[in-house]
């Protein structure tokens, strides 16, 4: 079976070693994830794992399931890229100059919807939020003016389709009222 | 889900305890009289607490805490409660890890608690600090770290709800020295559910109904039957299943005991060193019907040409089991309890007389090949077969056998007799040498009133063999049979078989064993002559104290049948 991208999203309680338990799932298995993201939800106290990693559907399924395994994992869900909305953010640390010494990266920075997040005399921070193929676009066309510093976020994805995590938590606390 | 049970027990009065003496209080709480333990400086309070309680509670000092785990498992095993294992930090929680790991891939039910440092001391590479929630987390069900004395009450209810609920497996509870001096208003509920956590997952109608149609239509059906008939009491709805419809039935070596083994329609052991017909048959049913089993790759041999040719039917409780190893046709989800009963009444009794006498004819071949030579052999040194079959004759299949992990523990599972259930109880998934002596002690102490007798290698017995130490000072009246080829017998035949006889490091220059056995002051024997050894098991059999039996066995006899590795079932070698 074709390797590909998947998106695994876990919804979670907020629970120290919750992270080494769902990392563990995967180097158990000799999987390289290619970004974890923890955050918040749409639900209170409820957290969301989003992970990204090149695998067979079969091992996605495989590893939901055993995400979902884990105690406090509420529901796992694993997505194709046409099923989600995703995106990443990146920030660029650059020398001040540079603005001024060449105006084409002025015109790079309009041209690539990034957003200038602080300019200080001796350098500017840049932020560029689209797709890992958009910001590897700008990486390429800014890196010869020479980068400070770079550093890319990891995939935050949203899905077209619905979760229904409430619906479980409520059901729950019906059955257990 | 809405569950119907008796009202909590809830104290109306609270009381001020420390955490030490809340942790005691939990324990009774949930019913447990008996753990298993080692003390050591970060779990002293608690300790302090057991000598109070002395009384209510019976701790059992084993001799390493490796020990500890064992026996809180084999308690569990022949009890069907929850194990309770108790250490320090440090050395103490690392030495329950092998035991956590065995508990954890044979689904049994235990809490182990260990000691922390103090909470200000953590992450300070403090005197016996190890990390030991990030160190359990593969191997553990669920684990949690207390800080707080106030903590205690909720987490213990939780610790015992998961470990015993579901798909059962080992908790580990830390708590660090300042939770555990700590006072709290002592209230205790019992957990009755987590919100993030199904414990068995709904049973569809349709389900039931595809199953029930598959089974009914099937000219050739198989059962293999795991462990899971066991953990979900099930061996009733089980054995109604099986004569209702007469559906051959072959157990996995976590199964055994569900079924008697005299049963008519029990066709014996499947995998690596099962019998001749159920492993060549799987490969010629068209409906395989799992029953609480997971498919394990000693089971299964090659994937890829495992049961191709069949329908399959997967009865399970744990969803991630479903199409883990094998693909399954329909999954019946839920206790096997409840699944069974439900499809009771859409099954019809089928004629499968001349697929029964398949079984008949490989058990015929496997008879005049394998199991008659090693089981009544007439010259040559004693065989491990012939030492179960005196076992046999003595029990009559109402014992509890304890087996360690090798040759022994593959001719035990071949040859016991058994007619309860809970009395097969080995070390399967994880295969850990030195399981057998401990959880000996903790099955005799979960079943005192059954006969139980560990059957152990010359290898694995001395990787836990301190544990004499606790059968002296316990006086449980456990029978140790070391069956002694002075090898380490079941790596020697791998290396005679596909390593050339290149025996590396398997050859044992063993001790005089039944020396050591009354350095202990246990009753010892040694036999080496066939003329003596009914003799010497009938003596063992009938002493009301703790017997050490060393018998001196073929010592490079082989294991057969046989899968090797990534061979079909079906290219099982009878030589």
């Amino acid at each position: 079976m074709k390797k590909e991208n998947y998106t695994i999203s876990a919804y979670t309680e907020n629970n120290i070693g919750l992270l080494n338990r769902i990392s563990s799932i995967f180097s158990k298995r000799h999987i390289n994830l290619d970004s974890l993201t923890t955050s918040v939800s749409e639900i209170k106290d409820v957290y969301r794992f989003t992970i990204v990693v090149q695998v067979t559907e079969d091992q996605a399924r495989k590893l939901v399931g055993q995400i979902e395994k884990q105690i406090e994992v509420i529901k796992a869900f694993y997505h194709k890229d046409e099923e989600t909305i995703f995106q990443e953010t990146a920030l660029f640390k650059m020398a001040s100059k540079l603005l001024f010494e060449d105006r084409e990266i002025q015109l790079v920075i309009k041209e690539h919807i990034a957003h200038i997040v602080t300019v200080t005399p001796e350098y500017f921070v840049l932020e560029k939020t689209g797709s890992r193929q958009e910001v590897e676009l700008l990486y390429d066309r800014l890196e010869p003016y020479g980068l400070m510093q770079f550093v890319r976020s990891g995939r935050i994805a949203i899905t077209k389709d619905k979760m229904h995590i409430s619906k479980i938590l409520e059901n729950f606390s019906i059955a257990s009222s | 889900m809405q569950t119907q049970t008796a009202p909590a027990k809830i104290n109306l009065k609270k009381k001020t305890v420390t955490g030490a003496e809340a942790v005691i209080l939990c324990l009774l709480e949930e019913g447990v009289d008996l753990i298993y333990g080692y003390p050591g400086g970060a779990i002293m309070p608690v300790y302090d607490e057991l000598y109070k309680y002395r009384d209510q509670l019976h701790h059992v000092l084993t001799r390493h805490e490796q020990g500890a785990t064992h026996a809180a498992q084999g308690f569990a095993r022949a009890s069907g409660k929850v194990g309770v294992a108790i250490a320090t930090s440090g050395p103490g929680a690392t030495n329950f890890v092998t035991g956590i790991a065995d508990a954890q891939i044979d689904s049994t039910p235990m809490v182990c608690i260990t000691g922390q440092v103090g909470s200000h001391l953590l992450g300070t590479d403090a005197f016996q600090e190890t990390d030991i929630i990030g160190i359990s987390t593969p191997v553990t069900k669920w684990n949690c770290q207390i800080t707080k004395a106030e903590d205690i009450p909720t987490v213990m209810a939780k610790a015992f709800y998961i470990a015993r609920s579901g798909r059962p497996g080992p908790v580990l509870i830390d708590i660090t020295k300042d939770a555990q001096f700590g006072s709290l208003d002592f209230e205790y509920k019992p957990c009755k559910g987590v919100r993030s956590y199904i414990p068995v997952p709904t049973t569809t109608t349709e389900s039931i109904l595809e199953a029930a149609e598959l089974i009914n239509q099937a000219k050739r059906p198989m059962i293999v039957f795991g462990q899971g008939v066991i953990l979900g009491e099930a061996e009733d709805e089980f054995k109604t299943f099986i004569e209702k419809t007469g559906i051959p039935a072959a157990w996995t070596i976590l199964g055994l005991s569900a079924l008697s083994t005299i049963h008519p329609l029990n066709v014996g052991m499947v995998g690596m060193h099962g019998n001749y017909g159920p492993n060549v048959l799987t490969n010629q049913c068209d409906v395989l019907i799992a029953i609480g089993m997971r498919f394990d790759d000693r089971v299964t041999g090659n994937l890829e040409t495992y049961a191709k040719q069949a329908k399959i039917i997967h009865f399970e409780i744990d969803p991630a089991e479903v199409n883990k190893n094998v693909s399954v046709d329909v999954a019946v989800m839920g206790n096997v309890k409840t699944t069974l009963n439900q499809i009771l009444p859409h099954l019809i009794k089928n004629d499968y007389s001349n697929w029964l006498k398949k079984f008949k004819e490989f058990q015929t071949i496997e008879h005049e090949t394998v199991i008659d030579s090693e089981l009544n052999p007439s010259s040559g040194n004693i065989t491990m077969g012939e030492v179960l079959r005196h076992i046999n004759e003595f029990t009559n299949g109402d014992a509890i056998l304890v087996s360690d992990v090798g040759q022994h523990q593959m001719v035990t599972c071949r040859y016991a007799k058994f007619n309860k259930t809970k009395s097969n109880i080995t070390s399967g998934g994880l295969g850990t040498m030195g399981f057998a002596l401990p959880a000996a002690i903790g099955a005799k102490m979960g079943a005192p009133e059954r006969q139980v007798i560990a059957i152990i290698g010359d290898g694995g017995y001395q990787m836990t063999i301190q544990e004499l130490g606790t059968i002296f000072q316990t006086r449980v009246p456990v029978k140790i049979v070391v069956l002694n080829n002075d090898f380490l017998g079941m790596v020697r035949q791998w290396q005679q078989l596909f390593f050339d006889k290149r025996y590396a490091s398997t050859e044992m220059i063993n001790p005089d064993f039944v020396t050591i056995a009354k350095g202990y002051r246990i009753e010892a024997n040694s036999v080496s002559e066939r003329k003596n050894l009914k003799s010497a098991i009938a003596k063992m059999l009938s002493s009301d104290e703790a017997h050490f039996l060393e018998v001196c066995v073929e010592k490079e006899s082989n294991v057969f049948p046989m899968i090797p590795t990534g061979a079909s079932v079906s290219d099982i070698r009878l030589s």
